[in-house]
């Protein structure tokens, strides 16, 4: 079994039973507070570290190529309040268009 | 059908097919990542929750263990522990139906539900399962879409596939940067990814700065 495999049952099945643990424990258990804090804030983290990460780096190589390209122009669809299929398209397009002809 | 029920249901196919067709994007970037079409397909059957999926494909992708990729995608799926929390009591259900309630437990299925608080009890139950079960058919196609349309490229960097992973990342944060204090975890936590890649592990940046939002979030 290789890592592409562990990696997608490993993280189905530790998917499943964080969901299901949420309909089974007592409501009291995770709705303090700080628990609730800690669950907005842990997405923005990760999902930032994954953006700049993917953006920026090849193994563990920094390295600027289209991407940046494809960063920048997603942040301005963002801004411009563009939904989410017409990020990730402008994104791919200005990156593929350096990659082909720059 | 009443009026009432249409609304909801209304409502519920809205997002699913929204958000169903975000699936193409998921299955072209695990394709794009060294997945194969038929581990995309499993991801989005059996963990079906997206941030997680894409965090999986991302930390493989970018040279990390197996180990960093469950994790990360493990820490991610942790909200939908709370959303089971929130929905439980309205759902009220036991046994085979609990655990299908469980597996299509997401934002949003979840945020269709509560969305429909002021239509009553009956109504949130509907648009749980409506939503919960109409995200789970679409993902799981447009999934397969992606991941086929993937494998017939063959270099995924002249179609902007290597930019279109970053870009998905970076439309499911946007919506959750609401306070300045969001803003500034967020470029601190790129920042500190980026400056950590050339020395740790690849994946363990990723996974740090979890460790900086739970720091973050038990101080205030």
């Amino acid at each position: 079994m290789n890592a592409y495999w562990i990696a997608t049952i490993g993280t189905s099945v530790i998917a499943f039973l964080l969901k299901y643990s949420g309909h089974s424990v007592p409501e009291k258990w995770l709705s303090h507070p700080r628990i609730q804090r800690v669950n907005t804030l842990i997405p923005i983290a990760l999902l930032s570290a994954l953006v700049a990460v993917q953006s920026f780096s090849e193994k563990s190589a920094l390295m600027i190529d289209q991407r940046l390209v494809g960063l920048c122009v997603a942040i301005l669809a963002l801004m411009l309040k563009a939904p989410f299929p017409v990020v990730v398209l402008s994104a791919a397009l200005s990156s593929a268009a350096v990659y082909n002809w720059l | 059908m009443s009026r009432v029920v249409s609304a909801t249901f209304r409502d519920s196919l809205s997002v699913s097919l929204t958000v169903g067709a975000y699936g193409v994007a998921f299955g072209a970037a695990a394709v794009a990542n060294g997945f194969s079409v038929i581990q995309s397909c499993f991801l989005s059957l059996l963990t079906f929750s997206g941030a997680s999926q894409f965090a999986v494909v991302g930390v493989i992708g970018a040279g990390g263990t197996s180990i960093s990729a469950i994790a990360t995608a493990s820490l991610l799926g942790l909200r939908n522990a709370l959303y089971g929390v929130i929905m439980a009591p309205r759902l009220q259900v036991h046994g085979i139906k609990r655990a299908i309630a469980a597996h299509i437990t997401i934002d949003e299925s979840t945020g269709v539900a509560l969305g429909q608080e002021v239509r009553g009890a009956d109504q949130m139950r509907k648009g749980f399962w409506y939503t919960g079960i109409g995200v789970f058919i679409f993902w799981n196609l447009f999934t397969l879409a992606g991941a086929l349309g993937a494998q017939a490229m063959g270099d995924i960097r002249a179609f902007g596939l290597d930019s279109a992973v970053p870009a998905a990342f970076l439309g499911l944060v946007w919506p959750r940067l609401k306070k300045n204090s969001d803003r500034a975890l967020a470029v601190g936590c790129a920042l500190f990814a980026i400056a950590m890649t050339p020395i740790l592990p690849a994946g363990l940046p990723i996974i740090a700065t979890a460790f900086i939002a739970i720091a973050v979030g038990l101080r205030k």
